[in-house]
């Protein structure tokens, strides 16, 4: 099936991929192909992982994300993303430690470097 | 004469480095259109996106949204209008802000009052020169918008946008209790005052009402029309939705105008670096002319003053000339 990441300044990636992971508000959803279609919003800081057919794992983190699965492919629509090769991981965890000490206001932006470090794989 | 020279040579060399300045201006530019032209193309996917899944969610929900439903007696209208940051741009800034007065003034004989929300800083200038009230302002990315600010822009809006519908709900009374609470200007109406960038040569002032809005629907591809009815069932695939649609609409629709208003956005940068462009071509073409006569001037003087000079010593020689002939 096709897969295209779509963010709103570019689009990030597209090719054929045989399974997609992420997380949506409801829970974690895998896509294979032939999976009925689906609309589905992602966490505000989600983790998306992409199986190319050729065996290639393509990691994002994915800030205000949607997920469409149509018959034809599946579409991921995000505000902000991030392959894991472009995330800057010391800028994350200094987000992170930034964020964590501004306590409860900072929860969502601590929330986002989490999801950046992980889907670097560089988390704790 | 010799004074004359040396201020036409001045003006020369200053003639010359301010063509230098607008030369550069005009190289940046173009450079600039490139770019931003390519990011309206890369904004495009999103975009497309966006609609399709709107349009399927549509057939899904109820499409009773705040952000859908006219309201009656509207009696705020919100007028975002996009300026640029810098000047020289020709008449970039005073046709966007010619377009939003009479937006403004189409607005109030409905019967609305405008609420100014302003980008850039020229604009901000242009309202407070006059003294009028600006309900909120944004500065420092009209030549290379950044999805963030258009994001935040887009936060503010909706959020007095929806802070107007929650009213709606209310009591007149418990209204007025509200709102020194919520602390947001509640309106009824978005509008936004752009420059559409239709090629290098054009580039319009253009107005769009951005709420309540009207989703702009993905055709059906192929067999639509008289198979229609026969197939309904099974012309749309069946959705899943996570979480239901409602929910899903509610956090779509937001995102939606913060893409459109992006786009806006640039495609005004593109438009600001057109007309710059242009103003700065147009600059430098009449630097060059005015060293041309300029130059001409100075050659001019110059050879009237190497002229007087020597019918001066031709006429000083002859004097000497009959003066020694009569001492014989």
């Amino acid at each position: 099936m096709t897969v295209d990441l779509v963010a709103v300044e570019r689009k990030i990636w597209s090719g054929q991929a045989s399974f997609v992971l992420a997380s949506t508000t409801e829970g974690e959803i895998g896509v294979m192909p032939g999976h009925e279609p689906t609309l589905a919003q992602l966490d505000d800081a989600a983790v998306v992982r992409v199986d190319g057919t050729d065996g290639s794992k393509t990691t994002l983190a994915v800030h205000g994300g949607f997920l469409h699965v149509t018959p034809d492919g599946v579409t991921v629509l995000a505000e902000f993303a991030e392959l894991s090769e472009e995330i800057d991981v010391s800028r994350a965890r200094d987000a992170l430690r930034r964020a964590e000490g501004e306590g409860a206001e900072g929860a969502a932006a601590a929330e986002r470097a989490n999801v950046r470090l992980r889907a670097a794989g560089a988390a704790e | 004469m010799a004074a004359q020279i040396r201020v036409l040579r001045r003006r020369i060399r200053s003639t010359q480095s301010i063509k230098k300045i607008t030369r550069a201006m005009e190289l940046i530019a173009t450079s600039r259109i490139v770019k931003a032209r390519a990011r309206v193309e890369a904004a495009k996917p999103y975009a497309e996106q966006m609609t399709q899944m709107l349009s399927e969610l549509a057939s899904n929900s109820a499409l009773d949204h705040p952000l859908l439903v006219e309201r009656e007696n509207a009696r705020r209208a919100a007028v975002l209008v996009v300026t640029s940051d810098r000047g020289q741009a020709g008449g970039y800034n005073a046709n966007v802000l010619r377009e939003a007065e009479s937006l403004q003034a189409l607005l109030r004989e409905q019967g609305k009052e405008p609420v100014l929300y302003v980008i850039g800083r020229k604009g901000v200038g242009y309202y407070r020169f006059r003294r009028r009230q600006v309900a909120a302002s944004w500065t420092g990315f009209s030549e290379q918008p950044s999805y963030s600010d258009a994001a935040e822009v887009a936060r503010t809006l909706v959020a007095a946008f929806m802070a107007g519908a929650g009213e709606r709900d209310t009591a007149e009374a418990a209204q007025e209790a509200d709102a020194p609470v919520e602390k947001v200007e509640s309106v009824d109406e978005l509008h936004l005052v752009y420059t559409q960038f239709k090629n290098m040569v054009t580039q319009t002032p253009a107005s769009r009402r951005m709420a309540p809005m009207e989703v702009e629907y993905a055709e059906e591809s192929g067999d639509a029309g008289d198979a229609r009815p026969a197939t309904a069932g099974d012309v749309k695939p069946l959705y899943e939705f996570e979480p239901d649609p409602e929910t899903l609409f509610d956090a779509l629709l937001p995102k939606y105008i913060g893409a459109r208003l992006f786009a806006a956005l640039l495609e005004s940068a593109a438009s600001e670096s057109a007309n710059r462009q242009r103003a700065m071509k147009a600059a430098t073409d009449n630097a060059n002319e005015l060293i041309r006569s300029l130059t001409l001037e100075s050659n001019q003087a110059r050879q009237a003053q190497i002229t007087q000079e020597i019918s001066e010593i031709v006429g000083g020689a002859d004097a000497l000339v009959s003066a020694g002939s009569e001492d014989r």
